[in-house]
């Protein structure tokens, strides 16, 4: 296999707590470079391990996962997090900090100039769809719901790291913001050829942004491809997760 | 006199102890600070040392003030030289204000820090902080805002604490509260207190400020209130530091005093006999509490304050008691000078005991002389006794067994209020304190103890040997003052300060004049 094209590789990867109840188990899956992967599954299947897996916020209890071909074990945390963007399940940015400061974090601690960091932030505003001139000197408080998930998204990419994770990003929104966010994500996507790994449960947002879907049920990976292959499958998990989507289409189709 | 009055025309006293009171406040505060932010954070990482540690600063807050101010006292902590912990002084007080501002300030900070949104500690730690990172980017800003209410709590206390300071000789305004006590002048007591709160609603108003600021999380604004804060807080610990540790100079001599006005008066009589016979400067350090002028004296905090006799040998040396004076004198000497290297300079003249009173117009017309002359026709009378006299070791019972008294009535009553009764007629004799005041307004006889039944509380100077060799000169001046009070002078004396509030320096002033002490 060749690690120019793999960004992230598991290899018969398995994860259990302390306690001893398995969270995954014997995971193989190669993420390969510029491609998004949507990691697909119901709440508890094992999506956000799999997903803090890569950045070391967890390490695997068996098996290994490698990151640029290393193995994640091996990286310093802090150098390899610094390489990987991450946006969380409740956006996580800091309360404290204006908008303009929460984007430039990541090059703050890589030590970059203060006028470059002021530069970056307010490029990745415009990239985002936010006017800079109105945003960089707020809080986070003072956004809407929408507007604060376009920051986590800049934020996550603003010391250009070739891997960004994203996990369940859209998730509060209301589906007509959603839906745009979507949209404005996929181009972005199409322009800055990062890999992605996004974990999410709904598989219309896995049919928007997905290059390969990864299906995971109760901490197992039963099915990796194409959104299409996803349709066509006749496993029970993946034909449940394909009429949600199927129903959803039709009452669009008969709108 | 109003309590506004009281603070026009001294004013410059209030505005010294409100700022003594402030500087013990601030400096203990700050201390807690540097203390108690950096333990909370450790209890952050080390989660196993949270119980132990919040449960000490727990145990601390309970512990009544004066009995921890009493067990720091006899401790001598030294540092690199400098003295820490123990003796007198704002020192010892600021290491007790600091044990009680701790434990809201190691709490709020755990808390503060332990609810910061899991997700925002995660996004954090995703992002690529360090440990440190997160904590001074993250956790720490936003738990300011806890972290400060803690900080406001803890000033608090200080503040209230403070005032009891003011018992070990730290200063502030707890020295009005307590001289007001003693002297029973609410005008005195209000004096300390309502200037003591002012500044506990001040302290607390002003720092819900920063509070309110901080958990708004208005950076900038918030950053400048927090630098400025941190800066004079350094300020005033600073000038505190340099002062505590500055130490006597090799000049003066520390007069002390018991928390009592005659023992005021007996200090001040001390200090202005030393400041008009030498050239020696005086630091007067009054008011000390229970036996703390003699832990004061023993740690070195203090060179000389006047003690009786008979609380020599009862409350310090634990000896049996005995009724001659000369055998009691030459006891506490020699045990003193063998156990504390103190010693024991000449009487003053007076004996503060036990005094058997009557009107001065029955004893004139009865003749009596002494409790024998009284006993003889004591059938026919009522008495009046204070409730410590009626329950004491040397008190009543062995009293009326050795004069083989008989009353028609005996009535309990407050001791402050036997001395109204006799002079009202509602009983015909007391047993009061020879040297109260009240005796000779009320122109009332002390009958003599012929039996020598209650034990001598001869006052007599105690001094430290090494103060007396380094200034002999000291010895010259003690000679001279030894038999200068009478019972009756002390009495007078107590009057003055008691009875016509006067200030007791001046009335020690006009005594030494009358006496013809000059330099």
């Amino acid at each position: 296999m060749n690690s120019e094209q793999t960004a992230i590789e598991f290899r018969g990867v398995g994860f259990a707590l302390p306690n001893g109840r398995a969270l995954l188990a014997d995971l193989n899956l190669a993420v390969n470079s510029g491609e998004t992967l949507v990691l697909l599954g119901r709440s508890g299947s094992g999506k956000t391990t799999t997903m803090k897996l890569i950045n070391r916020l967890l390490d695997p209890t068996s098996g290994e996962v490698r990151v640029e071909g290393r193995p994640t074990v091996e990286w310093d945390p802090i150098r390899l997090r610094r390489r990987v963007g991450y946006v969380i399940q409740e956006i996580g940015l800091f309360p404290h900090l204006t908008i303009e400061q929460n984007i430039g974090v990541v090059p703050r601690l890589e030590g970059w100039e203060p006028a470059k960091i002021r530069t970056r932030a307010r490029e990745l505003l415009v990239m985002t769809g936010l006017d800079p001139d109105r945003f960089a000197a707020r809080f986070p408080r003072e956004l809407s719901g929408g507007q604060r998930q376009r920051v986590g998204v800049a934020r996550a990419l603003a010391a250009d790291p070739p891997i960004i994770l994203l996990d369940e990003p859209f998730g509060a929104l209301d589906p007509i913001t959603r839906r745009e966010i979507q949209q404005e994500f996929r181009t972005l996507q199409a322009k800055l050829h990062k890999t992605m790994v996004f974990v999410t449960h709904d598989i219309g947002e896995a049919f928007v942004l997905a290059t390969r879907v990864a299906l995971l049920k109760d901490g197992q990976m039963i099915l990796l491809g194409p959104p299409a292959e996803l349709l066509a499958s006749s496993h029970p998990e993946a034909r449940a997760f394909a009429s949600c989507f199927l129903d959803a289409q039709s009452i669009g189709g008969a709108k | 006199m109003s309590l506004v009055d009281f603070l026009l025309s001294n004013g410059r006293e209030v505005l010294e102890l409100a700022l003594e009171h402030l500087f013990l406040v601030a400096v203990s505060t700050g201390i807690a600070i540097l203390i108690g932010v950096p333990l909370g954070i450790l209890l952050t990482r080390k989660p196993a040392l949270s119980k132990p540690v919040l449960g000490f600063a727990n145990i601390m807050q309970t512990v009544p003030s004066l009995a921890l101010f009493g067990f720091l006292i006899p401790l001598n902590l030294y540092l690199f030289h400098v003295k820490i912990v123990g003796g007198i002084g704002a020192r010892t007080a600021i290491v007790a204000l600091v044990l009680y501002s701790l434990l809201p300030i190691i709490r709020n900070t755990f808390t503060g820090i332990s609810g910061v949104d899991p997700a925002i500690r995660e996004a954090g730690k995703g992002m690529g902080m360090t440990d440190r990172q997160l904590l001074f980017q993250v956790e720490l800003p936003l738990a300011l805002g806890v972290i400060i209410a803690g900080v406001r709590v803890a000033t608090v206390i200080c503040v209230g604490t403070a005032t009891i300071a003011a018992a070990i000789d730290a200063g502030g305004l707890g020295r009005y509260i307590f001289r007001g006590l003693r002297a029973n002048d609410n005008v005195l007591i209000l004096a300390g207190a309502v200037p003591a709160a002012l500044i506990a609603l001040a302290a607390d108003l002003l720092l819900g400020t920063v509070e309110r600021v901080m958990r708004v999380g208005d950076g900038v604004k918030g950053k400048r209130i927090l630098w400025g804060a941190v800066f004079a807080l350094v300020l005033v610990g600073m000038i505190g530091v340099t002062n505590l540790f500055s130490g006597k100079g090799a000049d003066r001599v520390a007069v002390g005093s018991k928390d009592f006005t005659e023992q005021v008066i007996l200090g001040e009589l001390l200090a202005q006999a030393i400041e008009t016979k030498t050239a020696l400067k005086v630091e007067r350090r009054f008011d000390l509490g229970g036996t703390l002028a003699h832990d004061a004296l023993v740690a070195g905090e203090i060179d000389i304050y006047v003690e009786y006799t008979g609380t020599a040998l009862l409350a310090i040396l634990k000896g049996q008691p005995s009724s001659d004076p000369q055998e009691v004198f030459k006891r506490v000497k020699a045990d003193y000078a063998s156990r504390f290297k103190l010693e024991w300079a000449e009487p003053l003249g007076f004996n503060n005991t036990f005094a058997i009173l009557v009107r001065g117009e029955d004893a004139q017309k009865l003749g009596l002389k002494t409790v024998s002359d009284a006993a003889k026709i004591s059938a026919q009378w009522r008495a009046g006794f204070g409730q410590d006299f009626m329950s004491r070791a040397d008190g009543y019972p062995g009293f009326a067994k050795t004069y083989g008294l008989r009353f028609q009535e005996t009535r309990e009553m407050d001791l402050s209020l036997t001395y109204r009764a006799l002079a009202e007629k509602q009983v015909d004799l007391i047993a009061g304190n020879s040297t109260d005041g009240l005796i000779s307004r009320y122109r009332l006889f002390q009958l003599a103890d012929d039996r020598h039944y209650f034990p001598p509380y001869d006052a007599v100077p105690v001094a430290r040997r090494t103060a007396l060799d380094k200034h002999p000169e000291l010895r010259g001046v003690l000679k001279q003052l030894g038999g200068i009070l009478s019972v009756d002078e002390m009495r007078k004396l107590n009057y003055a300060v008691d009875g016509e509030k006067r200030q007791a320096k001046d009335v020690v002033r006009e005594f030494l004049a009358r006496k013809e002490w000059t330099k």
